[in-house]
């Protein structure tokens, strides 16, 4: 399932990335959101009730799409490019 | 004209404190704050509420507030955050191991309870701390709470037991007219009373001027800064030995973090606030590794009143009957707080406090 | 060394960058994001193919224009993508590129730093699905995606319009667009409109367009809930209800003034606006010296009068400065800007802010969605006496997040004047802290 659906730019090179361990594809262009959320339909969990959150304002304002990178890094989701051979990793949140 | 017993300068917590004691006593007091009460320093502060490094002189008051914070439901009406989650207090070198553990010796008849942890015992219990602590000592019941909640809690709870709280009140002017102290503020508002409390924070010291005392107090101003929702790692509340990070995290995960003033871990620009909280990003990994990864939400600072021997100032005037320090807390008022308020209100009600504060009067100041 | 920073490469940093260098000073311009242009001008990612047409439609011609001119300053200024200016202290700026920090010492300041939407929570807002009409523009515009196979677009303002619009022509299906505005309301307006003929004939047109492709428009519509569990299954508003799977919705913009109140500028309560705004005269000066404000991030008027200002902030910073600048530039400018603060007004009109959504507003619905604060928890903090906003926040931690009350404050604010019986302008507003935006740990910082 996945919660964008691509319009248009979709003659673009492939690129492979994992998506919490699993195999995954986009295109060179893609952010980590776009990537993700064509394939998948969250980016992270919330804090306080582990609800499912997907992004909201794609322009780096509200903060509720940050990822982890396999090396440790943060990173927000709308405003960071997809490379190749990525390794994405979604935090589940916590109930409080 | 506003006629009562007692006039309390500034709304922080031990001002706060201080109407709630005089309140509980019977006492008729006002209470006079210029903005919201603990929205200064008590308010902004880290929070710690610790006994642990404190000099030997203000463990009787740090203990006796150390039993007010026990029952903080029962004083103030709400928790406040407040956990005993122990304080931890780190050294990076074997010298500042050496100095806790003369500390745990020095005060050893005070009741604090203090764990001294080597290396392999702080790696056991707190397996988090950075590798580059060699050691600890542990103050078990020393803990940490909100003050954002706790500091505005106190007035109110004053307020519920008769104390007349006035906030956005501005004190423009105070006098003696040889019978009682006369208030004047902004708004036109006109108080008077035989008692005057100067709790008033960074303000107190030009009161201090007025009434021919002056006090030489200077300004700090500590960076802090507080992280998004984290895991849940901290099981204490952490300082470290000789200056530096420390690190408290609270149930919902957010970890506030302090420092910056008097260390070095690297080169760095005599430059106050940003550079210290570009310090703490750079350099807290080093202490808390798992703060890898993490993103600082929102800095803050404080104003702290700070005297040349960084003790406050408690007690009478030594030129004025009737007016009553309590200020220059040096950044450890928090935790002192309710016990000087107490303090005060004691030598309003029998003419003189439970607890020793003659290591904090103002006559040090005069030659 | 000193020097003159422009913090924003959107329509009206890059114009001010232009106007500064056409008259001899290089500036320093700063922009977080990877290709500039702002949001409205969003450019693309370097391989994508669509035109410029394509992309953004009546105003390709600008657009292209303004990147044109921005590429060309790229190689002529200090040009600092990617940068993030999260702080400034004692005339310098504190910045942050790909995990290193740096800090600059400047002269002068040119904050251009745009808007945000603006966002009356409604319940159901926290789910995959649900965006921001400005996200939803960005997803077509620099991804190429739609936010999902069935999108309804709600709120109110001419954005709402313009991006279902785009939706539709670009093949998404847009299942319905919800205007809170009433009919009468944008009928009312029309006279205001008309001084600005061209943009109101582009807003007719989008809007007749979605009615003749078949597009049910509702107007005097209010979005009351949106459903869904994981993701959205569909929305409700006024005893109706329509199956979907996204919805993007904002009442008009915000302006991001953090930089501006760090910098120290007086902030007063702005009407049209309805809310807090650094201050700023004609010219674009702020109430700091060798501070000018320029484009949204100092008020909402659009990507045309950011251009204007941005050019005439540029000019009042080179007049201050002793450089001499073309004398009858500046009031042309002013009398466009003015032009369009009239519009601005008509547009308030057509688009009323929905001044009941505060008192609707039930307690259940989460209102802070970084701290997932709810309404009634708000209302609470204020049943027991607190008012203030900061006080408020402290209290409930609304606003306590990691957007710090970007998608919150304004609401909060609402929220807070409703339950409290206080005018809206007597709240106070939420203080600027830095750092602007998250600020990671191991940064390494340039000595």
């Amino acid at each position: 399932m996945a919660l964008f659906k691509r319009l248009a730019e979709t003659e673009r090179p492939t690129l492979t990335f994992t998506l919490d361990g699993q195999p995954a594809t986009g295109l060179l262009g893609d952010t980590l959101l776009t990537a993700v959320l064509t394939c998948a339909e969250h980016l992270r969990g919330s804090d306080f009730s582990a609800e499912r959150r997907a992004g909201f304002c794609l322009m780096g304002a509200c903060q509720d799409c940050w990822v982890r990178l396999e090396d440790g890094r943060r990173v927000r989701a709308c405003s960071t490019l997809l490379e190749d051979g990525q390794a994405i990793r979604r935090d589940p949140g916590r109930q409080a | 004209m506003i006629d009562s017993e007692v006039i309390v300068l500034g709304g922080g917590i031990v001002g706060a404190s201080a109407a709630l004691m005089l309140a509980q006593k019977g006492r008729r007091v006002v209470l006079v704050e210029r903005d919201f009460c603990g929205s200064h320093s008590s308010g902004v502060n880290y929070g710690g509420v610790r006994r642990q490094g404190r000099p030997l002189h203000q463990l009787p008051l740090s203990q006796r507030a150390h039993a007010l914070w026990s029952d903080l439901p029962g004083l103030i009406g709400i928790d406040g955050e407040y956990v005993r989650s122990g304080h931890l207090k780190l050294a990076r070198s074997h010298e500042d191991l050496a100095a806790l553990q003369a500390y745990a010796d020095a005060t050893r008849g005070f009741g604090l309870g203090l764990q001294m942890l080597d290396h392999a015992q702080l790696r056991a219990r707190f397996p988090w701390v950075g590798d580059v602590a060699v050691g600890a000592s542990l103050c078990p019941e020393d803990g940490h709470a909100n003050p954002r909640l706790v500091s505005p809690a106190f007035a109110r709870a004053a307020q519920r037991h008769g104390a007349r709280v006035m906030e956005q009140t501005e004190v423009t002017q105070v006098e003696y007219d040889g019978r009682l102290f006369q208030v004047r503020c902004a708004n036109g508002v006109q108080l008077q009373a035989r008692w005057l409390l100067n709790c008033a924070g960074a303000w107190a010291s030009t009161v201090a001027a007025q009434f021919d005392e002056p006090v030489p107090m200077t300004s700090a101003h500590p960076a802090m800064l507080v992280t998004e929702p984290l895991p849940v790692v901290m099981d204490v509340s952490t300082g470290v030995e000789g200056g530096g990070i420390y690190a408290r995290q609270v149930a919902r995960g957010n970890c506030i973090l302090g420092g910056g003033r008097g260390f070095a871990l690297g080169p760095q620009q005599a430059r106050p606030g940003q550079a210290a909280v570009l310090e703490i990003l750079r350099n807290a990994g080093e202490l808390y590794p798992f703060l890898k990864g993490a993103q600082a939400i929102r800095t803050w600072s404080g104003t702290e009143g700070y005297l040349p021997d960084h003790e406050p100032v408690i007690g009478d005037s030594s030129t004025q009957p009737g007016l009553l320090h309590g200020f220059g807390f040096a950044g450890a008022g928090f935790q002192l707080g309710p016990a000087v308020g107490e303090a005060l209100a004691e030598i309003v009600c029998t003419g003189a406090s439970r607890q020793p504060i003659e290591a904090f009067s103002i006559r040090r100041f005069q030659a | 060394m000193k020097t003159v920073v422009i913090v924003g490469a959107g329509p009206a940093g890059i114009t001010a960058a232009r106007t500064l260098l056409d008259h001899g000073v290089t500036p320093v311009l700063v922009d977080e994001s990877l290709r500039g242009g702002g949001q409205i001008y969003r450019r693309q990612p370097a391989n994508f193919q669509r035109s410029a047409k394509q992309l953004y439609g009546f105003e390709a011609g600008k657009a292209t224009l303004l990147h044109r001119t921005l590429d060309e300053l790229a190689t002529l200024v200090d040009y600092r993508p990617e940068t993030l200016v999260w702080n400034a202290e004692n005339g310098r700026l504190d910045m942050l590129n790909n995990g290193h920090a740096e800090s600059i010492e400047y002269a002068q300041i040119i904050v251009a730093t745009g808007a945000t939407d603006r966002i009356l929570p409604v319940p159901g807002w926290t789910l995959p699905g649900v965006y921001s009409l400005g996200a939803a523009q960005i997803a077509l515009k620099y991804q190429g995606c739609a936010i999902g196979e069935r999108v309804a677009f709600c709120g109110s303002g001419p954005l709402l319009y313009l991006v279902a619009y785009q939706y539709a022509k670009a093949g998404a299906k847009v299942v319905a667009v919800l205007d809170s505005a009433p009919f009468s309301a944008q009928c009312r307006a029309l006279p205001a409109l008309l001084g600005q003929p061209a943009t109101l004939a582009k807003g007719l047109y989008y809007r007749a367009w979605l009615t003749a492709h078949g597009i049910p428009v509702h107007q005097g519509a209010t979005l009351s809930h949106i459903d869904g569990e994981q993701r959205v299954t569909g929305i409700h508003w006024d005893q109706q209800e329509i199956a979907c799977d996204a919805v993007a919705f904002a009442h008009a913009l915000r302006s991001e003034t953090q930089l501006a109140d760090l910098l120290g500028c007086e902030f007063a309560w702005n009407a049209l606006n309805r809310a807090w705004l650094p201050q700023r005269d004609a010219a674009g000066r702020s109430s700091v010296a060798g501070v000018y404000l320029a484009g949204d991030g100092a008020g909402i008027m659009g990507a045309d009068a950011a251009q204007m200002a941005g050019e005439r902030a540029a000019l009042a910073l080179l007049e201050d400065t002793g450089i001499a600048i073309d004398p009858r530039r500046p009031a042309v400018l002013e009398q466009q800007l003015a032009s369009i603060q009239r519009f601005r007004h008509g547009l308030e009109t057509a688009f009323p802010f929905p001044e009941n959504w505060a008192a609707e507003a039930p307690d259940e619905l989460i209102l802070c969605r970084c701290e997932e604060v709810s309404v009634g928890e708000v209302r609470a903090v204020v049943d027991e006496g607190h008012w203030e906003v900061n006080r408020v926040k402290a209290h409930c931690r609304v606003g306590m997040g990691r957007c710090q009350g970007r998608m919150c404050g304004l609401a909060a604010a609402e929220i807070i004047a409703e339950r409290s019986g206080r005018e809206i302008q007597n709240v106070g507003r939420l203080r600027g802290q830095a750092p602007i935006k998250p600020l990671p740990f191991g940064v390494e910082v340039q000595p």
